[in-house]
């Protein structure tokens, strides 16, 4: 039989491989070594470490681990880019973007190989989707840079942004990082992760031939140490990560405090979820983008496969079939469904999983795919047999392992779903629209697919909730993440508590002596205790005692709170009655308000009452009219950006405008849904004591706004310690929040601290959009549509 | 979901006739397609697969012989029928099939209007290769049921070993599935041994949930083939009505046992087309699938896009149409 008789006969598919030379010429033009590329040059290589091809271990080049000293060059460079770069008209800074919008497609083969060869993953990916979503990232951030400045009021560039980006998209979360840093009006030290900084270095050199200006992006590359001296470094503005949620805690931690900006995109352990009455062969291959997507390195893999009894059985017999059909080889054959592993330390951690499933009692299943001998390869793992207790159920792999569970009701996949401590992205699949929405809408995820997954677009936003992190990648929630208020809000040095080295009298005694409790599920409750603290008049006059609270206190309002968290499910329109509600009862008892701001400030409190109740009135406007937004996504899908309350909010009132501060704090997050634990001015708390009568009396659900009064800087730490406790917004001094977001790394809950001692009654720096956009986090949701 | 018993099924072997089996309405409920889901399947595969170099060759080859050679125009005549005939004997330039050291390929079929049987038969005679005929009021089946029956009878009868029925397009959109399941096993009965190929005018049934549907019940009546087209339709074969027409297939045989053959037609004419459809039926059904037996083409002008792509292989230029003789 001839070759071609044999090969009709057997009708394989045969190798087809990519041509990798123009990559290693480009290599080699370097001879194969690099330097760091800080104020538009590189610098001398150091030789410090090899850059290796994960398919066959190859070296690469070697490439420069960056130093204190360089970190520090980068971050001058950018510093000094920084005022010509903001000069320019955003015109001219989106034609820098659009220049290398181009420059990417005219390279994306090279992109695309170099990128291949240097991570392991399939050049289909690269060719197919990292490269294009690269490009389609810088085209749609060149168009926000002339729009920026109009389309974000109020809001200017935050300075030189400090980006630490992870192995598994290496360009594309370049992308995500500079194209909108750049098109904000900032300008960039980004540190490619040590295993895959090649097409980093690419882009670079690309950049300066599309004319960037120096300094305006600069590349340090190193491990681990590199990230810790750009994390650390005083002069950046702003730090934007992503990766693994633990480094994420510790960016946290370091950055506790600085005033600087954070955002954080972590891990997941992502649902997918398939209903009896979804298109299963669709689901199937669902599946396959879900988790075998970039050989499963992908933070928002759908690595829970969570499937209704009824059909579990069909249902993975058919991924099993379809396991089975699954390729796995060199990265550049261009007919493979996935590639090697990015290194072997990658490989040894997911085969360490691979056995702790199999210890813990589950079934481990693996097509039998060729897989080739050399290399960090692992084939398509499903397990099955897993529960929620699992540790393959609760940690993220991060490897082409997925586990596969089942569920009876929609009401248990939605909290099988939401029982992790991720929430990033989740898939469901369903035929009834109804049930499809219904779940979206209950899944506490950044992403929501609905009969899809892993879809993603420059227009709309990418990251999460939960330990998932904080920000949002892409689109216009995107861009705020690069943005700051235009007035210095920064929170204050020192605390402007003044009340407690006055002398003190004690109380008249012409009125009967009054009782002020907590507030906490409706209910006014002594506190746990049993101690009290005095509250000193303008005068010196013993004005009374509020209850000293403690963490028993603060335990029982959150759980107060969360268990008050239906208040998020009614609609706008009734939360805004209450809210309206409020401000006819805070003003029928003005004059009464008044008189207690005045004993403890001295000056007529009349128009503070009066402020408060117009803030209470704005935000109940605000209610049903802070929306989310339909995005521009790709053809055939409708996706939504819906803002979502965040849940349990702790509030730390600053001292002055006790009244007032309280209200402008407290109204946009329960106006957004959220349920708050609100620790009151400590100068004058009686404002905060008498408004839970208002609260009692405005059909205010119970636990939706819990009041313990106390001393800040021992309840604020427990608020900012409890895993329950999603968000906390301190308006006090800088101190104290550095001690809450220091503490905040336990469930990586969000963190406000801003200024207490502003002018509460300007309605432009005491209310608007700033509080609403921090009382929400955007969730997409992608809807595809077609019949 | 169906009444056969899967453990009989699982003993059958591949080369089993479909003889159908009872009309099992709680199957159709079921079938649930989505048409985004199925179009990021077919644009993904389009990335995920690709055969190169003398794979590509082989490929090509096995296209060929896939191919129901086909003639269905108003102005048939038995000269452009005799044409097609002699093409399909020698279907590649005899140089071509030397160069690639095979045994001389032929198509698995040709194709033509039921007047035209007899024609191809004599031209065909001793090719060994069969005629196939369409029928039963093509291409809208709207003729009367006797009509079209006696048509089926009379294109066995002038020879024709595979007939290309059409379903009438009104049981699928007024959900009349008895009456289409009843209708499918009437044809059958008068195809007898001929093979029969039922057309379900897929451009037609308004969504793919009904060409699931319909995929299944002429599966259950007894079809040998499901085909897409009649090649008439405003749109005919396309891939994501393929991929659902394939994975009722799968559904079918993995619940019966019994293996069932798809064709596509209709506005398949390059060669890189047709290896898309070789290669989402190696994917969907595996490659037991892929040969003359369980997939065909219907097509005419794809062959000489073939010749081309083969005659590049070869010589590394590329080819025109002109150098290879038409059908």
């Amino acid at each position: 039989m001839t070759d071609i008789e044999e090969l009709f006969d057997e009708l394989e598919y045969g190798p087809a491989l990519e041509d990798a030379s123009p990559a290693y010429d480009w290599l080699r033009q370097h001879k194969n070594v690099f330097g760091h590329w800080i104020a538009g040059k590189w610098t001398t290589p150091g030789r410090d470490f090899k850059s290796k091809n994960p398919a066959d271990g190859s070296i690469l080049a070697e490439l420069s681990q960056g130093t204190k000293d360089d970190v520090d060059s980068a971050i001058c460079s950018a510093r000094l880019a920084l005022s010509s770069w903001q000069s320019l008209s955003g015109y001219q800074r989106g034609q820098y973007l659009y220049a290398i919008a181009r420059q990417i497609q005219k390279n994306s083969r090279l992109f695309a190989v170099l990128e291949t060869i240097d991570n392991g993953k399939p050049i289909r990916e690269t060719r197919d989707i990292d490269v294009p979503l690269a490009a389609r990232h810088f085209y749609h951030h060149a168009g926000w840079a002339p729009l920026v400045d109009k389309e974000l009021p109020g809001s200017q560039p935050v300075g030189v942004v400090g980006q630490i980006i992870p192995w598994n998209f290496p360009l594309l979360m370049l992308a995500w990082k500079v194209a909108p840093a750049l098109a904000a009006g900032n300008t960039v030290v980004l540190k490619p992760a040590e295993y895959t900084s090649l097409t980093a270095l690419l882009f670079a050199e690309l950049s300066y031939q599309c004319g960037l200006p120096k300094g305006v992006l600069n590349i340090v590359t190193g491990d681990g140490e590199t990230g810790r001296f750009l994390v650390e470094h005083r002069a950046t503005d702003k730090l934007a990560f992503t990766g693994s949620t633990e480094v994420g805690r510790e960016i946290r931690k370091a950055t506790a405090g600085s005033g600087k900006a954070l955002t954080l995109e972590l891990g997941g352990k992502s649902p997918f979820i398939v209903f009896s009455d979804a298109d299963m062969d669709s689901a199937v291959e669902g599946v396959v983008d879900g988790i075998w997507f970039n050989q499963g390195e992908v933070c928002c893999a759908g690595s829970r496969l969570l499937v209704q009894e009824s059909i579990a059985e069909v249902f993975e017999s058919k991924v099993k079939r379809r396991m089975a059909t699954l390729r796995v080889g060199s990265p550049l054959d261009k007919a493979i469904d996935m590639g090697a592993l990015v290194d072997p330390i990658q490989l040894r951690r997911i085969q360490r999983y691979v056995e702790i499933g199999k210890t813990e009692g589950g079934i481990c299943w693996q097509s039998e795919v060729d897989l080739p001998e050399e290399g960090c390869f692992f084939p398509p793992t499903l397990f099955t047999g897993v529960h929620s207790s699992h540790t393959l159920a609760r940690e993220e792999v991060f490897g082409p392992v997925l586990v596969l569970m089942t569920f009876r009701t929609h009401e248990e996949a939605t909290l099988l779903a939401n029982n992790t401590r991720y929430g990033l992205a989740a898939s469901i699949w369903s035929e009834n629209i109804n049930l499809a929405l219904d779940v979206a809408s209950r899944l506490e995820t950044g992403v929501v697919w609905i009969n899809s997954t892993n879809q993603f677009d420059a227009a709309s936003g990418f990251g999460g909730y939960r330990e998932s992190g904080f920000g949002r990648e892409g689109g216009l929630e995107g861009l705020w993440a690069y943005r700051r208020a235009k007035e210095d809000l920064l929170p204050d040095e020192k605390s402007s508590s003044r009340l407690f080295e006055k002398k003190q009298y004690p109380k008249s005694s012409k009125t009967l002596d009054r009782t002020r409790k907590m507030y906490i599920g409706g209910k006014q409750v002594r506190p746990d205790g049993g101690y009290s603290r005095s509250v000193i008049g303008y005068s010196g006059e013993l004005l009374g005692e509020v209850g000293e609270g403690n963490r028993k206190d603060i335990r029982n309002a959150v759980e107060a709170a969360k268990s008050a968290s239906r208040w998020s499910k009614i609609g706008a329109h009734e939360r805004a009655q209450v809210l309206y509600f409020l401000a006819e009862n805070l003003e029928a008892r003005s004059e009464e308000f008044a008189k207690c701001l005045a004993t403890s400030t001295g000056i007529s409190g009349q128009q503070e009452v009066q402020s408060s109740v117009r803030r209470l009135f704005s935000y109940a406007s605000w209610c049903d009219k802070f929306e989310g937004i339909v995005h521009q996504a790709p053809a055939g899908q409708i996706v939504l950006a819906l803002p979502e309350p965040i849940g349990v909010f702790g509030i730390i009132c600053p001292e002055e405008s006790a009244l007032l501060a309280m209200v402008s704090l407290l109204s946009p997050a329960i106006a957004m849904g959220n349920t708050v634990v609100l620790v009151p001015s400590e100068g004058c708390p009686l404002a905060a004591t008498d408004f839970y009568q208002v609260l009692a009396t405005s059909d205010v659900p119970a636990g939706v706004v819990n009041i313990v009064t106390g001393s800040k800087s021992s309840l604020a730490p427990v608020l900012a310690e409890h895993d329950d406790v999603d968000a906390i917004w301190c308006a006090e001094h800088v101190e104290l929040g550095q001690i809450i977001e220091k503490l905040s790394v336990g469930n990586l809950k969000q963190t406000w601290i801003t200024k207490g001692s502003r002018n509460w009654a300007d309605s432009n720096i005491g209310e608007g959009r700033e509080f609403l956009r921090r009382a929400t986090q955007v969730k997409n949701l992608w809807v595809p549509y077609g019949e | 979901m169906s009444t056969v018993d899967t453990n009989e099924a699982q003993d059958l072997v591949l080369s089993v006739r479909n003889p159908g089996i009872t009309l099992d309405l709680g199957w159709l409920t079921c079938q649930r397609i989505n048409r985004s889901a199925a179009e990021r399947r077919i644009k993904d595969l389009a990335g995920r697969r690709t055969v190169k170099k003398q794979w590509q060759a082989a490929w090509l080859l096995r296209a060929l012989t896939c191919i129901d050679l086909t003639t269905l125009d108003g102005a048939d005549t038995n000269t452009n029928v005799t044409r097609l005939c002699a093409k399909a004997k020698s279907p590649l330039r005899t140089d071509l099939v030397e160069e690639l050291g095979v045994i001389s390929p032929q198509v698995a079929s040709v194709c033509v209007y039921p007047s035209l049987v007899e024609v191809a038969c004599s031209s065909l005679n001793g090719s060994g290769i069969p005629v196939a005929s369409v029928a039963a009021g093509f291409p809208d089946g709207l003729t009367k049921l006797d009509h079209r029956l006696t048509e089926v009878v009379d294109a066995r009868a002038s020879g024709a070993s595979e007939i290309d029925i059409v379903i009438a397009r009104h049981w699928v959109l007024s959900g009349d599935w008895h009456g289409l399941y009843q209708e499918v096993q009437a044809f059958r009965q008068a195809a007898g041994d001929s093979k029969l190929k039922v057309i379900l005018g897929t451009g037609n049934l308004g969504n793919l949930t009904n060409v699931s549907k319909a995929s299944l019940v002429a599966m259950m009546a007894g079809a040998d083939f499901i085909k897409t087209s009649t090649g008439k339709e405003a749109v005919n074969a396309t891939l994501p009505v393929s991929l659902v027409m394939l994975r009722a297939i799968r559904n079918y045989y993995e619940q019966t046992g019994f293996p069932v053959g798809f064709k596509a037609a209709g506005g398949i004419r390059r060669a890189k087309d047709a290896l898309m459809y070789l290669m989402l039926v190696y994917e969907e059904l595996g490659k037991d699938w892929l040969s003359e037996k369980y997939f065909r083409i219907g097509a005419s002008g794809l062959l000489t896009d073939l010749s081309r792509q083969l005659e590049h292989y070869i010589t590394g230029r590329y080819s025109s149409d002109r150098r290879h003789p038409m059908g």
